[in-house]
């Protein structure tokens, strides 16, 4: 079975078009700040997400803070406490983990794991970050305009987003939120565009499409959903904006608010719902698709061995981007749309459940008859096994659209999409920053700090969002500040509702340890060297550790055979880098 | 070995908290029984997938953990077992599958028995109208909506003067009676949710959605709003309850009719509603 290797050709082919010469900056203003490197790009992109998702995190605290030990603090009202949900979910989802997914690892690995020296368009990258750098400003900018930021859900619904109802709703709050939603589509739209550029045209000799790394594949076929999905949220945003500003009716219908007839008429809030979960669904997998591809790197490498059914793993990537498109109205079937879209999405959500189980399979057995070292990228890739098993199964639910009727708009809902699309994604960030770290500083992150910081935030997170799927099954509603006197919620859950928030706490804690694990080792950490982990990839065999502008020295490396050759018989080493013409070739040439 | 063990911890955990755990749904007072088996069978499935898996997982960790001199295997692929695990996941998808839209389908077909009893929402309380004597609501409109006409009603349809209005008290429904619950809104998104029903919809301002039932239990069960609403979604309480035949017949006839709302104006009108 080793034609996955063999059956692209031995030889690498002549190069077709010269090399062009890259800008080279020549201040520290053009080097570091307005730089055009994609790598200095990945760093401004992943710390500005890293610090806005801290603010996420402080506001998932005040949230549990509220909802374990409800009435005892006074600051916390409806109204803030919608204001911190909402902006604890728009935060997390996208200028977080889309940015840093994609504008992060994307920058970092994209033109280092295929050979290139940098992006197609170093320059509109580097617009790519300083408008979401923007976007990110403008979001902080909405904490301190009077009336505060948006309360309406991250999900905007309309009509509620811009009355006068929710908060920040007829204030500055929702005004900046569309607003800044609207740059980050922008800025999006320019990196995006440069990683499938880059993915499709940058690629070194030798590197083909069924060569690249599934780090790769997750993180461009994401990008091409983002490029597609993202355009239905900007003409929402639009939309609603001339709703709120020009008292446009797209989303509005005729309407009475607190006894006053508003000039509103004629407009649809489902046409809105559709608009947003045609973003929203993709959504889900543009944060997914890169972990899983991300995952897969870190579990065979650790494991020595290759990734399981590599072919497998690119067509289900590729099959789950074109699926995720199909299915996203599996978020209104309570909307009140026609019941009969029940039949085909309830359908088409189902069929995403073999693909996705297909991925699940492979993973486990790459780790069958490996040689595993549980090191902290290999603990955090078992712990995303976990956590992303329990959220896909628990999606068999509410995707049946029967069975979602009684459990939607429950906690079943918070937990569900916590443990699939929270969890499992940020346990993989988590291992890729373990994995790549000594590549980007030179020095490995102190791996003592590192398996503490693992189980602490891995058992933690179970503890807060296992139990949380019951308190959904008691029937309680999502978006309530508190549990109030309905007579079907039991005092226990209460109780439970407390254990919750204390396990979180102790979670969020846990993440000081791993920040100062990430400071204290750029000076103190043990010297890498170029190839720590023994990995086959690209990144792997530059010349510089970090790698130099322009990645690779004078010369590109050729690649000879695809990214899992681990533990190959034969061999010498229990790895063979893509870019090594290895025994095997002159082996099988006789 | 650790890590092996608290996989398996993990394992036998979840599934302890899961047969002891004293949170479970509130038992049931309609027809839609079949929701909470399907709950039950699709438990019993992605359980067993989960321990299954997640056991696999534990035996790899603890059978190929990293040993020195130990060579990993080289099997890129295996045609057959990736051909199998499609087929058997298939199938599991499609035993979930088949049964829920079978039962979708009774969900979405309203029998032809049922009468209609509507439900209006707005920041943030609840309204209810039924239809009187012929049987048949009047249309509403929101652009009707004034202090004498709280829920839009269009008083040059003959089909609404005799409705009868419930605003501020509680709905009552008779056990044994299917009934067509049709939702509308005055202002937002709300979502007519009684967790004993098991059945709930959105209500959007400017169309009507609907959900039918039948009510099997007596009892007085408490009504939420399960759609973001604004600041009051939260504490948007109502009641509703399911009576005797009898119960209900007495209930419904102290009710007051739009028409008779709409006769008595001013001062009196004031008092009816808060004094029916």
């Amino acid at each position: 079975m080793v034609e996955t290797k063999n059956t692209s050709p031995p030889s690498v082919p002549p190069a077709e078009v010269d090399e062009v010469e890259l800008y080279h900056a020549k201040s520290f203003w053009t080097k570091y700040v307005f730089s055009q490197d994609a790598k200095v790009i990945a760093i401004q992109y992943s710390g500005v997400a890293i610090a806005i998702g801290l603010v996420a995190l402080v506001l998932s605290s005040l949230i549990r803070l509220q909802l374990g030990f409800p009435e005892m603090f006074d600051f916390i009202t409806p109204e803030t406490y919608y204001q911190f949900v909402t902006m604890h979910g728009m935060i997390m989802v996208v200028y977080l983990l889309t940015a840093l997914f994609l504008g992060g690892f994307g920058n970092y690995l994209i033109p280092l794991m295929i050979g290139a020296r940098d992006m197609s368009f170093p320059y509109v990258n580097m617009l790519s970050f300083w408008i979401y750098f923007l976007a990110v400003l403008v979001l902080v900018g909405s904490f301190f305009v009077p009336g505060g930021p948006t309360g309406a859900g991250w999900t905007l619904y309309p009509p509620q987003a811009i009355l006068s109802g929710t908060p920040g709703g007829k204030g500055l709050g929702i005004i900046l939120m569309l607003v800044s939603l609207a740059l980050f589509i922008v800025g999006f739209t320019m990196g995006g565009l440069n990683y499938v550029v880059t993915v499709l045209q940058g690629r070194t000799r030798g590197m083909t499409m069924m060569r690249l790394p599934l780090t790769v594949w997750g993180i461009f076929t994401a990008t091409v959903l983002a490029l597609l999905a993202f355009p239905a949220l900007l003409v929402a945003t639009v939309m609603m904006l001339f709703d709120r500003l020009l008292e446009t009716s797209f989303f509005m219908p005729s309407l009475v608010e607190f006894g006053d007839q508003l000039s509103y008429g004629g407009g649809s809030p489902i046409l809105f719902q559709h608009l947003f979960w045609f973003f929203g669904h993709p959504e889900v997998y543009i944060v997914a698709l890169p972990a899983f591809g991300i995952v897969s790197d870190l579990i065979s490498t650790h494991a020595r061995k290759n990734i399981f059914g590599y072919r497998m793993m690119v067509w289900a990537i590729v099959g789950i981007g074109a699926l995720s498109f199909i299915v996203w109205a599996h978020h209104m079937y309570v909307s009140g749309m026609h019941p009969y879209f029940g039949f085909f999405f309830a359908t088409t959500t189902l069929i995403i459940a073999v693909p996705t189980a297909l991925k699940v399979y492979n993973w486990i057995l790459t780790l069958w008859n490996g040689n595993i070292h549980l090191n902290t990228p290999m603990l955090f890739s078992l712990g995303f096994i976990v956590t992303f098993l329990n959220g896909g199964l628990t999606g068999l639910f509410l995707g049946n659209v029967i069975v979602d009727i009684p459990l939607s708009d429950t906690m079943f809902v918070v937990a569900h999409f916590h443990m699939v699309m929270g969890v499992a994604p940020i346990l993989v960030v988590f291992g890729a920053i373990y994995h790549w770290y000594p590549k980007i500083s030179g020095r490995m992150l102190d791996e003592r700090l590192g398996k503490i910081h693992f189980w602490v935030t891995f058992v933690g997170s179970y503890l807060i969002f296992f139990p949380m799927h019951y308190i959904g099954l008691v029937g309680v509603p999502r978006r309530y500040p508190e549990l109030g006197d309905a007579a079907f919620i039991p005092d226990s859950v209460a109780t439970l509702n407390s254990f919750i928030s204390l396990a979180a706490f102790i979670v969020g804690i846990a993440q000081i340890l791993f920040l100062y694990n990430l400071f204290w080792s750029l000076r103190k950490g043990r010297p890498s060297g170029p190839n720590p982990w023994r990995a086959t990839t690209l990144e792997w065999q530059t010349p510089h550790t970090p790698p130099a502008h322009g990645n690779f020295g004078p010369e590109l490396p050729l690649v000879y055979r695809w990214p899992y050759d681990y533990s190959v018989p034969g061999a010498s080493e229990d790895f063979l880098a893509q870019n090594d013409p290895g025994p095997l070739d002159s082996e099988s040439s006789t | 070995m650790g890590v092996a063990l608290a996989i398996v911890i993990i394992v036998i955990g979840s599934v302890v908290f899961h047969l002891l755990s004293p949170w479970w749904w509130t038992p049931i007072a309609t027809n839609w029984g079949f929701m909470d088996d399907m709950i039950s069978f699709t438990f019993w499935i992605t359980g067993i997938v989960y321990v299954v898996i997640l056991l696999f997982v534990a035996y790899c960790v603890y059978k190929f953990q990293y040993r020195e001199g130990r060579v990993a295997a080289y099997e890129p692929e295996n045609t057959k077992l990736e051909i199998w695990l499609t087929i058997l996941t298939s199938l599991g998808v499609v035993a979930l599958l088949a049964p829920g839209l079978f039962v979708w389908f009774q969900f979405v077909n309203v029998p032809e028995e049922a009468t209609e009893v509507e439900v209006v929402g707005q920041q943030w309380s609840w309204s209810f109208r039924l239809p009187g004597a012929d049987g048949k609501l009047g249309t509403a409109d929101n652009r009707l909506i004034s202090e004498d006409n709280i829920l839009g009603i269009n008083p040059k349809d003959p089909y609404g003067q005799d409705d009868i209005i419930i605003d501020g008290y509680d709905l009552h429904l008779a056990v044994g009676r299917p009934v067509k619950m049709l939702l509308r809104s005055v202002d937002v998104l709300h979502n007519f949710y009684v967790p004993e029903f098991r059945a709930k919809m959105d209500m959007v301002p400017g169309m009507i959605t609907y959900f039918w039932m039948e009510p099997t239990r007596i009892g007085t069960y408490d009504v939420l709003c399960a759609e973001l609403c604004g600041v009051g979604h939260g504490y948007m309480g109502g009641t509703v309850l399911i009576d005797t035949d009898d119960d209900y017949d007495l209930w419904i006839s102290e009710q007051t009719t739009f028409a008779e709302m709409t006769t008595n104006t001013g001062i009196e009108f004031t008092k009816l509603v808060e004094d029916p």
